[in-house]
């Protein structure tokens, strides 16, 4: 499966968003969409567990979670064998 | 690195000192009447130390996050109240600097509070959100050109005395309860029911009552950034900075008079070591360690402002919530301590080495922002953040 289509997934279940993460662009601001820092981390937890990765200090900033695209770029980075799109 | 030898920051001690020799002699009325320390802050006017923060270019003095605690300190030793309310307004003020100077009328805002020595205050403690700051029920709606607000504000400090609130909300009546903005309403701007009465065991001069709060003002006056932006870029750092330079301040005063009391006692008899000099150097011990705390956060602030990054990063906040835990648990064995050797004396009101109000106003560290509720917000990101082991870096 794409990444995308995974951090989607993944964000279903673990993001606790008010809304339908269907309805959400690629580009939607995912902390004006309701993500809480805490949901954040369980969904780098969950993240972590899917793709096998460990997201360094560098990356554990709002600016990496503020989007489903901005996510699934830094898994890309990270996990370089997966499918990307 | 900290700059306090430059001549700017020599004077801006000075001015300071000459506010604490005036809030000392009205520190037992105010905390005994649970007043306004209404001359400690007209001093702080006359001294012009309002606008201290704010850029030379808009009429302030530009000081530095080191100069300013500095400043929270020196007012923590003689009236822990004043300096809470000094503080609280730097706090508010960083919001401006750091958020607001490239917007007219933030900018222009600005100007008023260093020209006007205008008064900030806080609202974001909401009725059923507690001090979970990062949450807002109450939301703001923009109507063209104006916003209007209600809030139950169930804590903001000398409400009735502030010039304005900056007050946090929902960025708009659909916005989730995460989606904050923060908005200047001018003294005119609103009303203030008073639902609380601050009728507490310490800092009972930081006036602290509940209100219902509603505002009507230009949309403008919104700040331009999200609400999250600021309180993770400058509101966490310079509150558990300032708070803790303060706390700090409480807790060098009681120091002092402990280790007068055990010098007096020296003095009458050189030969015998005093019973409580051991306890003064556990003290001194303690009070190094949050003083080396708070420098140490100072310093990692001012590298991390320099990216944006880095502010945001995980590392940071944990570093500054650790600040918040660390002194405000630590001030309170320092007083403890200073209470055990200057003994009964200490627990007298009206002694040259009384430490009731000390004590009491230190109480209020740990509640303010919830200890329990920042421990845990850093365990969830110790749980993906990974603490530097190193010395430096
Ligand atoms: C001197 C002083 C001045 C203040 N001035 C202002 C001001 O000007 N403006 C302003 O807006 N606020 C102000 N405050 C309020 C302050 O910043 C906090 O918001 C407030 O003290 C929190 O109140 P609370 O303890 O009732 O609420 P809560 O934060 O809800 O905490 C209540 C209790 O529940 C527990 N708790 C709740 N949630 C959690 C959680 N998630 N995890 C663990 N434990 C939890 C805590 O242990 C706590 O004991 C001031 C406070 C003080 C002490």
């Amino acid at each position: 499966m794409p990444i995308i289509e995974d951090v989607r997934q993944i964000i279903a279940s673990h993001g606790k968003l008010p809304v339908d993460v269907a309805t959400l662009a690629d580009d939607a601001d995912l902390y004006a969409a309701g993500l809480s820092s805490f949901a954040s981390v369980q969904l780098m937890l969950a993240l972590e567990e899917r793709f096998d990765i460990e997201f360094p200090e560098t990356m554990l900033n709002r600016k990496t979670f503020s989007s489903i695209g901005a996510i699934s770029s830094a898994v890309a980075e990270l996990a370089p064998d997966e499918q990307v799109a | 690195m900290t700059v306090l030898g430059s001549a700017k920051a020599m004077t801006l001690c000075e001015r300071m000192r000459r506010v604490a020799a005036i809030a000392a002699t009205h520190a037992d009325a105010v905390d005994t009447a649970a007043r306004f320390p209404r001359e400690a802050v007209d001093a702080m006017r006359h001294e012009r130390l309002l606008g201290c923060q704010i850029p030379v270019e808009l009429g302030g003095d530009g000081a530095s996050v080191a100069e300013i605690s500095e400043l929270c300190a020196i007012l923590g030793q003689a009236c822990a109240a004043a300096a809470m309310v000094f503080a609280m307004h730097q706090i508010k003020v960083s919001s401006l600097v750091s958020h607001g100077e490239e917007d007219d009328w933030h900018r222009g805002f600005m100007v008023r509070v260093a020209a006007e020595q205008l008064l900030l205050a806080s609202a974001t403690t909401e009725g059923g959100i507690g001090g979970n700051l990062r949450n807002s029920i109450c939301a703001i709606e923009v109507d063209g050109d104006t916003c209007r607000l209600q809030k139950d504000a169930t804590v903001i400090s000398y409400g009735t005395e502030a010039d304005a609130i900056l007050i946090t909300s929902r960025a708009h009546p659909q916005a989730a309860s995460s989606d904050q903005v923060m908005t200047v309403f001018l003294k005119d701007q609103y009303t203030l029911e008073r639902t609380h009465v601050w009728d507490t065991l310490g800092m009972r001069g930081t006036c602290s009552d509940g209100f219902l709060f509603k505002g009507e003002a230009p949309a403008k006056q919104i700040l331009p950034r999200p609400f999250a932006e600021i309180a993770a870029q400058s509101m966490l750092a310079h509150s558990h900075i300032l708070w803790s330079a303060v706390w700090y301040g409480i807790a060098a005063d009681a120091f002092a008079k402990a280790q007068a009391f055990v010098r007096a006692a020296a003095r009458r008899s050189p030969d015998q070591a005093p019973p409580g000099a051991l306890r003064v150097a556990e003290a001194s011990a303690l009070l190094q360690g949050v003083k080396a705390s708070i420098v140490a956060a100072i310093e990692k602030y001012d590298a991390a402002r320099l990216d944006e990054d880095k502010l945001s990063a995980m590392s940071f906040a944990v570093a500054m919530n650790n600040l918040k835990i660390a002194s405000s648990q630590t001030i309170l064995s320092i007083i403890n301590h200073c209470m055990l050797i200057c003994g009964i004396l200490a627990y007298k009101n009206g002694t040259p080495y009384s430490l009731g109000r000390h004590l009491r106003d230190a109480h209020s560290a740990q509640l303010m922002i919830s200890n329990d509720r920042i421990l845990g917000n850093t365990s969830t990101m110790l749980l993906v953040h990974k603490q530097d082991t190193s010395l430096y870096g």
